[in-house]
């Protein structure tokens, strides 16, 4: 087993007085790829979320329990929730390019972290599009607007600006969801390349999905994690009887 | 009965219409009058010459200035304020908060005082507070800016057109995707910086219908700057901040109840209507349409 990259500690959030995570606890190790399956409402994404804190932007939730990465607690009053995300990137469901240039997008993380020389960002642009395997694509039109793009193409294009701020976890959220086949296996393929550098969580509703690229599966149901392991295990011999079901499309 | 009732339906759907059709009328009537009463006097010598004769012929170019003048003074202090106050209601107040609720309720209290109360707030705050302060402080009571000028009409009229810039604004930010500033903060952008860089460029057409209305706002009105900076007559036109000067609403209102003869000014009356007319109709437009794309793009 490699290092724990992530811990929770029986992490619990309500939103306002509804519970959505209860006590959950895991170890997510470095460089490999963790799957979160479950059905729709049982508190993915938010997990997701509270591990970059992008659920402090909403009011009314209330966190409990810690989440240590690499061993701090990142909930601690002296953490820099910027410097945070910097750390752990986000890929969301919905591609979200900004109303920029395809070139502004990549760069707007670099830009941010105080980077003006344009050599150096076009170094930047270049090698995080070639990493998330999209600048063949788009290396002749970097300066067009990023909406021209195809969903495919715009969501590997967030992932290339979220690779621009050089972070060491990567989140997902469903990044395939809205994609068709080909895109969703070029983004496969693409986890399977990132996973070598960075850890990634990713949030997938595709059972085969998560069998194909992920090395260790959470089973989560109504804000509990029910099972967490090895992939081929929860896929070929679950603990439980609930995780059973899930994966043979018994309910959910 | 169902007889009855579709009798009181056709009286119904006739008033409606008749009233809508009076609406329309009164506008045509209007336009017509007001363009075949000014047409006569309407030339490009009429926007570009000062009034002569004692303002009996000539043109009107120091109210077309003037105005002109006013409102970019105006915009300068609006715009930037309004905006700030936008951003701070939707963006970092919450909106519960005491400070948030007072803002509103002023901004709404601020939209429905009669302009000629800003005409006297004017007069009093900026005139004789902010201005005779100046004086005294600065240049030992010795009269300059205790008197009215365009600084204190413009910021007078900027106080007036503030909800709508407000307004305008606010709403053009409620449009930009909650999945952009996401985007921006999970890529370790501060709340200002996504302010900065996402919210504010994705508000622009907002920004601008807000600045386009204020304006035509502010070239119309005419009873915020009565007593804080327009004159009668000018000969020469504004070059300092100090300067009075002259409006293409304020020159109609002397000419039909000062002139030496009203009759005789009436040409001009009518084709100063025109311009004025012209001016606000198209700066509404422009609004009208912005706004309209604003409005698809957020749907
Ligand atoms: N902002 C919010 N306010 C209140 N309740 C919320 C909020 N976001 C999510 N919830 C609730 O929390 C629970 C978990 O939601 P979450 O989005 O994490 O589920 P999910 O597992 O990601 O579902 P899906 O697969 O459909 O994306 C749901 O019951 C949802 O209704
Ligand atoms: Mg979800």
């Amino acid at each position: 087993m490699k290092e724990t990259k992530i811990k929770t500690k029986n992490l619990t959030l309500f939103y306002g007085a509804k519970m959505a995570l209860n006590s959950i606890s895991v170890d997510i190790p470095e460089n490999e790829v963790t799957a979160f399956i479950g059905p729709s409402g049982c508190g993915k994404s938010t997990f997701l979320r509270t591990l970059n804190r992008m659920n402090d932007l909403i009011p009314g939730v209330k966190i409990t329990g810690e989440v240590l990465v690499d061993s701090l607690n990142i909930y601690d009053k002296q953490i820099d929730v910027v410097n945070l995300r910097k750390k752990i990137g986000m890929v969301f469901q919905k591609s979200n390019p900004f109303a920029k240039s395809i070139f502004e997008n990549v760069a707007y993380g670099p830009r941010i972290n105080g980077i003006t020389d344009r050599k150096k960002l076009e170094e930047i642009v270049e090698r995080s599009l070639k990493n998330a395997f999209i600048w063949e694509e788009v290396k002749d039109r970097l300066h067009d607007s990023a909406m021209g793009l195809s969903g495919g193409q715009q969501q590997r294009m967030c992932i290339a600006r979220t690779l621009a701020v050089e972070p060491e976890i990567i989140l997902m959220d469903e990044p395939a969801s809205a994609l068709d086949p080909i895109s969703t296996a070029k983004i496969e393929e693409l986890i399977f390349e990132l996973k070598k550098n960075y850890t990634i969580v990713i949030v997938t509703h595709n059972m085969q999905q998560a069998a194909r690229v992920s090395d260790l599966t959470a089973f989560f149901y109504l804000g509990e994690l029910i099972e967490f392991g090895k992939t081929k295990k929860i896929f070929t011999s679950p603990d439980k009887k609930q995780t059973e079901d899930y994966i043979t499309g018994r309910f959910g | 009965m169902s007889k009855r009732k579709s009798l009181t339906g056709g009286i119904f759907i006739g008033a409606t219409a008749l009233s809508a059709f009076l609406i329309i009328a009164v506008i045509i009537v209007l336009l017509v009058v007001i363009i075949l009463g000014g047409k006569g006097t309407f030339s490009w010598e009429f926007l570009t010459a000062f009034p002569t004769d004692g303002m009996m012929k000539g043109g009107i170019f120091p109210a077309i200035y003037g105005t002109a003048l006013l409102v970019l003074i105006m915009s300068v202090a609006a715009v930037p304020f309004g905006t700030i106050t936008a951003i701070y209601l939707t963006e970092y107040a919450s909106e519960k908060s005491i400070l948030a609720q007072t803002i509103r309720f002023a901004v709404r209290t601020l939209a429905t005082v009669p302009s000629i109360i800003f005409g006297l707030f004017g007069l009093g705050f900026f005139i004789k507070f902010v201005g005779g302060g100046m004086d005294n402080f600065f240049l030992g009571g010795e009269l300059k800016w205790g008197q009215p000028n365009i600084l204190w009409a413009s910021l007078t009229m900027a106080l007036l057109t503030l909800p709508v810039v407000i307004v305008s604004v606010e709403e053009a930010i409620r449009t930009v995707p909650r999945e952009l500033r996401e985007a921006s903060l999970a890529l370790g952008a501060t709340k200002w910086e996504t302010i900065k860089r996402i919210v504010l460029p994705g508000s622009r057409a907002g920004i601008m219908t807000g600045t386009i209305l204020a304006v035509s706002r502010g070239a119309g009105e005419v009873a915020p700057i009565l007593f804080t900076g327009a004159a009668y007559y000018l000969a020469t036109l504004p070059t300092s901040l100090s300067d009075q000067f002259m409006n293409l609403g304020y020159h109609i209102y002397i000419m039909a109840t000062q002139s030496a003869n009203v009759d005789q000014t009436l040409p001009i009356q009518f084709a100063t209507t025109m311009v004025l007319l012209m001016l606000t109709f198209m700066l509404n437009l422009t609004a009208v349409i912005i706004r309209a794309r604003l409005r698809r793009k957020a749907k």
